[in-house]
C-alpha cells in the first residue's frame, strides 16, 4: 500500500444514469487495494432527474468524504454540462472523461434557459486532461446501452493507480452475475479509449 | 472483517450488534436506510414502518419499558412529530435501551428546514451522541444503549446527511443476545406521570443529568488529540472530519457524547491551548455553552451557521481568521449561464396529470411533504404553499375559513395521508368546510425510495396484510363525496376536479396509479411526436415531462426516457403523437 496523499474522485451526471455504481465500484477496487476508503452519494429529492455528483476518496488515511473543489485526480460526468457544472472540483491535473451526452433539461424545453452551444470548447477550456467520446454509443455497440458508465469508470481508471485486478473484482462483486461478464468486457473497452 | 458501509447501514449494524428486538420508524431523508437495514435481521429484530414518527415513538417506547431494548428512526422534522412522547418518556424512563436515531440535512438536502437535534437532546433532557463516520455509527449507537439501559433514558443519536449517506470501512462484531422476560412492571408510580408521581419523576431527571454529566467527562466518545497548543478546536460530527483536515496541526477536543456537556474535560482543553474555536454545523449548540463556562472562544464569528460545512468553507474561515486573503475558489466560469436541472416529477408519473388538471383551474393549491412538492416548478407551477407533513389538508381548510377568494384545493400523497393527514379531513367536516382533498395515491412512499404504508397491503417485513382503504377512511371522516379517479385519463380527470369544485361540500377525490419507478415498468407504449404533424404549439411542453426535448425546431420525445403515460397523446390538439410499435 502506497502513503502520501488522498486521491479524489467525482462522479457526476443526472439522477438515474448508474453514478451511484461507478462510484461503488471505484470505492471496493480501492478498498480492495488496501487503502481506505469514504465515499459520498446523493439521495432523496435530488435524485429524481436531478444533478448528482458522488464523490469518492482513497489514502492512507482519510477525513472528509467529500472531495474538496479543485483537488480531484478523475472526474467522470455521464453528461456534458454536468462536467461543466461541476468543472470546479477538478484538481488541475485531474483526468476528465466526459462522455458527450447531452440530457436537455425541462429549463430548456421548457423556454426558460438555453442549452450552451460550446459545450466541447468549454470542455477543452476546463479540463487541461480531457477524454471526451460517446460512452453510451460504446456501450450500445456492447449490447446494452446502461452499461456507457462502466465504459466510462474504464477510461478513469487510467487516470487512478488502482491495479487491474482490484477493478476487475470490485466490478465482479457490485453487480449481478448476469451482468459481469458484459460490465467487465465495457470497462475493458473503456481502457482502450484515451 | 471489515465492510464499506453507509452510515446507516452502520448504524443497523450497530442496532443488531447491541441486541435490540424491537426497530420502528418513518421514512425520511437522510434516516430512511436506517430501518430498510435493520429490518434485514428478521430473525432477530421486530421492525416495522409505522404510520408517523410519533406512533413510532410509542411503540418502541412501550417495548422498551417492558424491557425490550428498542429504537426508533425518522428524520430531524420527524422528531417533530415525535416530540411530545420524546418529553415525557424522559420522565418515565426506560427498562431496556431505547435509542432514537434522529437524521439533520444541513443544507437542506431533501428537507423544507434546518434543524439542529441537539437541541431537542438539551430539551427533553436526554444524552446525545454524534458519529462523525461509519464506524463510529456503530460503535455509538451501542454505546447509546449502554448508556440509556445504566441511566433509564431515552437517548438520542443524532446522524446528518453527510454521515448517513457517506461510506467508509467497518469492523463488524457479533450480536450480543439479552436473554430478559419481558413485561412491564406493575408499578404506576414509575410509569404513570400523573402530578403528584410526576414530580418525584422530574427529581430523578435532574439527577441522571448530573450522573450523566459525569459518565461524558470520561466517556472514550469524548477525547483530547493533543498536537500544538496555539490553536485548541472543540468539534463534533462530520465537521470533525472537516477539521483534521483544514487544521491538521491544531488540538481537537472531539466530542461525541456531546450532551450533558462534560464540563470538566472542556475547561481542561480550554487552559491547554492558546486559543479556542469551536466548528458546529447548524445551531451554535456547543459555543453558547462554552461561553456560558466563562471560557472565551471564536465560532460563529468565522464559521458559518447556515447550511452544510465543508472543508472548502472552512478553508475560507480559516483564512478570514488569520486576517489573510481568503483562498481563490477555482475558476468557475465554464460553468456560466447553465441552464439549471431541477429535479423534476419523473417521466410517466401519475402526479403530472393531477397538477395539469389542476392549472386549467383558477384555484389555491395546498401542497404537501413528498415527490409531488416537485410540481411547485414551472412549468407546471401549481402549488401555492407547503407547511409540513399533513398540512395540505389542514391548510385547504385554513384557507377556506378565512375566506380566501378562489377555490381552495387541498393535495396530500397516500403515505402522508396516513401519517398526519386524516385529523385535518375530520377537521373540514367537523367544521363544516368545502374544500376540496386530492390524495396522490401512487401506492407507496416514493420521495424517500418506495416504501410500504398502511395503504399498500405489505409491511416492512413483506408480509401480507390488510390495506387500508383512503376511500373509506374519508367516508368514515363524513365525506360524503369521495371519487376515484385514473389521472392517466386527462378528461376525466378534469372533470372530476370541475364538478368537485362546484360542489359545496368537502369532497375527497383519490388520483390512484402505481409509481412506475416502483412497478418498474413503463405505463404504457413509448411515444413518438411526428415532425410533419407538429405545429410546435408546445402544449406538451407543459406537461414538464423530462423526456420531452426541445432545443431547436420541433419538440421531441427520448425514447430511452418515455414513461409510456400517453399525456402528451391527450393534451396535443394536432395528433401529432402517436405509440412507437412494438413497445
Amino acid at each position: 500500500m502506497s502513503t502520501g496523499k488522498t486521491k479524489g474522485v467525482v462522479f457526476v451526471g443526472v439522477g438515474g444514469q448508474g453514478i451511484l455504481l461507478a462510484s461503488t465500484i471505484t470505492a471496493r477496487a480501492a478498498m480492495l487495494a488496501g487503502f481506505e476508503v469514504k465515499t459520498n452519494e446523493v439521495h432523496g429529492m435530488a435524485q429524481r432527474g436531478g444533478s448528482v455528483i458522488a464523490h469518492v476518496r482513497y489514502g492512507a488515511e482519510v477525513f472528509s468524504p467529500t472531495v474538496p473543489e479543485g483537488t480531484a485526480d478523475a472526474l467522470g460526468a455521464l453528461e456534458e454540462i454536468e462536467a461543466l457544472r461541476y468543472a470546479h472540483y477538478a484538481a488541475p491535473t485531474g483526468l476528465a472523461v466526459v462522455s458527450a451526452t447531452a440530457v436537455v433539461p425541462v429549463t430548456v424545453s421548457s423556454g426558460s434557459a438555453t442549452y450552451p452551444e460550446d459545450v466541447a470548447e468549454r470542455l477543452r477550456r476546463a479540463f487541461p486532461r480531457l477524454v471526451y467520446f460517446d460512452a453510451g454509443e460504446r456501450a450500445a455497440a456492447l449490447g446494452n446501452i446502461r452499461a456507457a458508465n462502466i465504459v466510462l469508470l474504464g477510461t478513469l481508471s487510467l487516470g487512478l493507480d488502482l491495479p487491474q485486478e482490484a477493478w476487475a473484482e470490485a466490478i465482479t462483486r457490485s453487480v449481478k452475475d448476469k451482468q459481469r461478464d458484459l460490465n467487465l468486457r465495457a470497462f475493458e473497452i473503456g481502457r482502450t479509449i484515451r | 472483517m471489515r465492510e464499506l458501509l453507509s452510515g446507516n447501514e452502520a448504524i443497523a449494524r450497530g442496532a443488531y450488534e447491541a441486541g435490540v428486538t424491537v426497530a420502528t420508524g418513518y421514512p425520511g431523508t437522510p434516516s430512511t436506510e436506517i430501518l430498510e437495514n435493520v429490518a434485514k435481521y428478521k430473525s432477530e429484530i421486530y421492525s416495522e414502518w409505522s404510520p408517523n414518527e410519533k406512533v413510532a415513538f410509542e411503540v418502541a417506547a412501550a417495548a422498551s419499558c417492558a424491557g425490550a431494548r428498542s429504537m426508533v428512526t425518522m428524520k430531524h422534522v420527524g422528531l417533530n412529530v415525535a416530540a411530545d412522547p420524546l418529553m415525557t418518556l424522559s420522565y418515565l424512563g426506560v427498562e431496556g435501551g431505547f435509542v432514537a436515531c434522529v437524521a439533520d440535512d444541513p443544507g437542506m438536502h431533501s428537507s423544507q428546514n434546518e434543524q439542529d437535534t441537539r437541541q431537542y437532546a438539551r430539551f427533553a433532557k436526554v444524552p446525545v451522541f454524534e458519529p462523525a463516520d461509519s464506524q463510529e455509527a456503530k460503535d455509538f449507537f451501542r454505546l447509546a444503549m449502554e448508556i440509556s439501559e445504566r441511566y433509564q433514558t431515552p437517548a438520542i443519536l443524532r446522524s446528518t446527511t453527510r454521515v448517513s449517506h457517506s461510506r467508509s470501512l467497518v469492523e463488524l462484531g457479533g450480536r450480543e443476545e439479552v436473554d430478559r422476560e419481558i413485561g412491564i412492571e406493575k408499578n404506576p408510580p414509575r410509569f404513570v406521570p400523573i402530578p403528584v408521581w410526576g414530580r418525584v419523576m422530574r427529581e430523578k431527571v435532574a439527577d441522571r443529568l448530573v450522573q450523566m454529566r459525569e459518565e461524558a467527562e470520561g466517556s472514550a466518545a469524548n477525547r483530547i488529540e493533543e498536537r500544538e497548543t496555539s490553536l485548541g478546536i472543540i468539534t463534533a460530527s462530520i465537521a470533525y472530519q472537516y477539521v483534521r483536515e483544514v487544521w491538521p496541526e491544531a488540538s481537537v477536543l472531539k466530542l461525541g457524547f456531546s450532551y450533558p456537556f462534560p464540563d470538566r474535560l472542556i475547561r481542561e482543553f480550554a487552559e491547554g491551548v492558546d486559543r479556542l474555536l469551536v466548528v458546529e454545523e447548524l445551531d451554535d449548540f456547543l459555543e453558547e455553552h462554552v461561553r456560558s463556562l466563562g471560557i472565551d472562544c471564536s465560532g460563529r464569528l468565522f464559521i458559518p451557521g447556515v447550511g452544510e460545512l465543508s472543508v472548502d468553507r472552512l478553508l475560507a474561515s480559516k483564512a478570514r481568521m488569520e486576517g489573510g486573503k481568503v483562498p481563490i475558489s477555482p475558476e468557475r466560469s465554464f460553468a456560466e449561464g447553465l441552464p439549471a436541472r431541477p429535479p423534476l416529477l419523473c417521466p410517466g408519473c401519475p402526479h403530472r396529470g393531477i397538477f395539469y388538471a389542476l392549472g386549467r383551474h383558477d384555484v389555491v393549491v395546498a401542497g404537501d411533504i413528498g415527490c409531488y412538492s416537485l410540481a411547485a416548478f414551472k412549468p407546471l407551477d401549481r402549488i401555492d404553499i407547503i407547511l409540513c407533513m399533513g398540512g395540505g389538508v389542514s391548510m385547504a381548510h385554513g384557507f377556506d375559513k378565512a375566506g380566501e377568494r378562489r377555490r381552495v384545493v387541498g393535495v396530500v400523497g397516500d403515505s402522508t395521508f396516513f401519517h398526519s393527514g386524516i385529523t385535518g379531513l375530520i377537521d373540514i367536516v367537523y367544521n363544516r368546510g368545502t374544500s376540496t382533498i386530492i390524495v396522490l395515491d401512487n401506492r407507496t412512499t416514493a420521495m424517500t425510495g418506495h416504501q410500504d404504508h398502511p395503504g399498500t397491503g405489505r409491511t416492512l417485513g413483506g408480509e401480507a396484510t390488510k390495506a387500508i382503504s383512503i376511500q373509506e377512511i374519508g367516508r368514515a371522516c363524513g365525506i360524503d363525496r369521495v371519487t376515484t379517479i385514473n389521472p392517466y385519463d386527462l378528461k376525466a380527470t378534469e372533470a372530476a376536479i370541475a364538478e368537485e369544485l362546484a360542489a359545496q361540500e368537502p369532497s375527497l377525490i383519490v388520483s390512484l396509479a402505481p409509481c412506475p419507478l416502483r412497478e418498474r415498468r413503463p405505463v404504457g407504449p413509448v411515444r413518438t411526436i411526428d415532425p410533419e404533424l407538429c405545429k410546435v404549439c408546445k402544449r406538451c411542453l407543459k406537461l414538464g415531462c423530462p423526456a420531452i426535448e426541445l432545443e431547436v425546431g420541433v419538440p421531441r420525445i427520448n425514447r430511452f426516457l418515455c414513461g409510456g403515460c400517453g399525456l402528451c397523446q391527450e393534451v396535443c390538439p394536432h395528433d401529432a403523437v402517436s405509440s412507437v410499435e412494438g413497445t
